[in-house]
């Protein structure tokens, strides 16, 4: 009896060696503009793309997401054109900025259908993790190991341990994929599942959409977790049919798919379950993922918190600009985004969308669709002219404010509420106060000018 | 790379939890190549005036001791590419992000995880690292730490992973054959395989 991952990593195996390193075929691998360093290697060895056709290049991390015709910016224009100039060097698809098919990787990669259940996929980006949602082992690796797979199409992992996080029982109204995972983040630490290749199961994961699901094996890297993944099942195998770059026989390779699921019985090194009655619209207060807390809270007071923590707690409000015992819904914002590859597919959209329409957004901020194809949809659904009658930027897709590296940024001091994965200091911008939340609740963060909870402004609407 | 199993070197503190990779070296400095040094970005946006490792005890510090949960967030290797830039050849925490610490071996950079407390309250002072014994002495104290025994053997010898897996170019090959048999979807990638039209609903939903 075998868990998902223990049938993913087989399926993987090259060989393993006496120390119990294995060395791992790469079914996928993406690159963007970061990965520069990699390619850099690769030239100073004269190697060659071992697999072109399984290296797939998306620019996402530094473009630019207004008048991209002609970038300004020196530096950013470097950047996308030496991932252009690699692409070709390597005879690498590639989905450059003028692609109607760029987006964030981790968004365009399962949206056309590149990224397939039992896949082994890596890229140079630790939210690769997101792949997992597809019932593929996705993890995320440094530039020495993106040269290493460009020029051998394998990795060497030591296996890590298996855990299972089970959601028991259903989400509330208003409770999210981005609820659920910065839930058991502060439930079990943001090292909390460090080591652990992790399956999300339960009833409260099955109901999750597809893009949930994409959301929830998103965030397994800000607990720690190697990988995070949901067993293939009916849900999935619908989302996948007739993406561009399904499979030509669907059926045959869904019927090898559905063989995946972990088996009955299987064992796990770690079971950790979550009871989805305690889980609420969450937001964070602090500068790690783990500092979160239901919407209802108050900020915490380092007085009161155990030895310890109680440094690190300070240390955190006092760059967040927070008081202890302020109700978190007392805390004021000076703009809003949308947008990363956690909470930016269309589904995430459209739930902001149904918390702003008809309202003004009494900050500034900025929506930036997952991918292009999420961006020409939500256009033809109208959400655009929600966004923007709102008030909010309608901007392109890439990765944009989530890491700032294409001149998105928070200012110094300013406070955001924020669809993305990391409320690191100057994650946004040197100086830059980050709160974490759901798509919607940032919406609602947007229409009242602080953090606020979406359940009540859901009332009578969709 | 070399390798190296006996390491003495000025040690630093830096006693937070949760250092992670947009710390080590925020994302603005990321686009420059190697070759113009990383070490100047190392915790950029942290340093000033009562910053440890500015202090003049530390001049030359090559260890660096820190608290829980270093180096987690992102897979910038460039992270390391700051550390070792600036001289340090061990980082010494009670846990690190998995990430960061397989790059930092790919660096040469030791990730040592042993509990930190008694080792922070007597900084700056000069230490010895034994990697073969896996132990830290100094300042009075002698200490266990932890590393993965594959990760130790690479640094160790000073390994090159792309010129070990050149060795089972063989098995990687017939590898890939069979796995061109078993998933053959795995590889049509270059044309899109559906039909015009069917990928309608690209961008998902339902
Ligand atoms: S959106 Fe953010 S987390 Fe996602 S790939 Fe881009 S930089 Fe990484």
């Amino acid at each position: 009896m075998r868990t998902l991952f223990d049938k993913l990593w087989d399926a993987h195996v090259v060989l393993t060696r006496e120390d119990g390193a294995s060395l791992l075929w790469v079914d996928r691998h993406y690159v963007h503009e970061g990965s520069h360093h990699a390619f850099a290697k690769l030239a100073e060895r004269g190697l060659a793309v071992a697999e072109p056709a399984l290296t797939i290049g998306v620019a996402d991390h530094y473009v630019p997401t207004r008048r991209r015709a002609g970038i300004t910016d020196p530096d950013i224009a470097r950047m996308v054109a030496t991932l252009e100039g690699n692409a070709a060097t390597h005879g690498l698809r590639l989905f450059g900025l003028a692609d109607p098919r760029q987006g964030i990787v981790h968004v365009t990669g399962p949206e056309q259908g590149l990224t397939l259940p039992g896949m082994l996929v890596v890229c140079g980006d630790s939210h690769t993790s997101t792949h997992g949602a597809l019932g593929a082992y996705g993890f995320g690796i440094g530039a020495t190991e993106v040269a290493h797979v460009l020029a051998t199409q394998t990795v060497w992992q030591k296996k890590p341990a298996r855990m299972r996080l089970s959601f028991h029982g259903t989400a509330a109204p208003g409770v999210g994929a981005k609820d659920m995972a910065l839930h058991w983040i502060a439930a079990l630490g943001a090292d909390g599942a460090r080591g652990h290749a992790v399956e999300y199961a339960g009833p409260a994961v099955r109901a999750l959409s597809v893009e949930g699901r994409l959301t929830l094996c998103n965030l397994s890297i800000e607990g720690g977790a190697r990988c995070g993944m949901v067993g293939p099942d009916a849900v999935l195998i619908d989302w996948l049919r007739g993406r561009p770059h399904a499979p030509a026989d669907f059926d045959r390779a869904a019927e090898s798919w559905a063989d995946l699921a972990s088996d009955t019985g299987a064992e796990f090194d770690r079971e950790e379950s979550i009871d989805m009655g305690a889980v609420a619209p969450v937001v964070t207060w602090g500068t790690s993922p783990e500092d979160a807390l239901p919407i209802t809270g108050t900020v915490p007071d380092p007085a009161r918190a155990p030895e310890g923590r109680a440094a690190r707690i300070a240390e955190a409000l006092e760059y967040m600009g927070l008081r202890p015992g302020q109700k978190l819904t007392d805390v004021a914002v000076d703009q809003v985004f949308i947008g990363s590859c956690t909470n930016a597919r269309i589904e995430d959209l459209r739930a902001a969308a149904a918390v702003i329409a008809g309202l003004r957004a009494k900050v500034p901020g900025m929506v930036s669709p997952g991918s292009s194809l999420v961006k020409a949809q939500a256009e033809a659904e109208g959400l655009d002219r929600v966004f923007t009658e709102a008030g909010l930027d309608w901007v392109d897709s890439g990765c944009s404010m989530c890491v700032g590296m294409n001149g998105d940024l928070v200012a110094p001091g300013k406070r955001c509420a924020s669809s993305t994965n990391r409320n690191f200091r100057g994650r946004q911008g040197p100086g830059a106060r980050t709160h974490l939340m759901s798509p919607a609740m940032v919406a609602a963060a947007a229409v009242t000018g602080h953090l606020t909870d979406v359940r009540p402004l859901l009332q009578g609407r969709a | 790379m070399t390798g190296w199993s006996h390491y003495r070197g000025v040690a630093v503190g830096l006693a937070a939890e949760n250092i992670d990779t947009d710390q080590l070296i925020p994302a603005r400095f990321m686009s420059a190549p190697r070759s113009a040094g990383y070490g100047q970005f190392l915790l950029h946006d942290l340093r000033g005036p009562d910053f440890p490792l500015d202090a003049p005890e530390a001049e030359g510090a090559s260890i660096l001791i820190a608290g829980r949960n270093f180096g987690s967030g992102s897979s910038r290797e460039a992270a390391v590419y700051a550390l070792v830039d600036a001289g340090y050849r061990v980082v010494v925490a009670p846990s690190f992000g998995d990430i960061f610490a397989s790059n930092a071996v790919n660096n040469g950079l030791l990730p040592a995880r042993t509990d930190t407390a008694a080792l922070l309250a007597v900084m700056p002072a000069t230490l010895i690292v034994d990697l073969s014994a896996q132990t830290i002495t100094g300042a009075g104290l002698a200490l266990e730490f932890d590393i993965d025994p594959v990760w130790k053997t690479k640094l160790i010898k000073g390994w090159d992973d792309i010129d070990m897996t050149a060795s089972h170019r063989a098995q990687i090959d017939t590898f890939a054959a069979q796995r061109r048999k078993q998933a053959p979807w795995i590889w049509d990638t270059a044309e899109d395989t559906t039909a015009p039209g069917a990928g309608t609903n690209p961008a998902g939903g339902r």
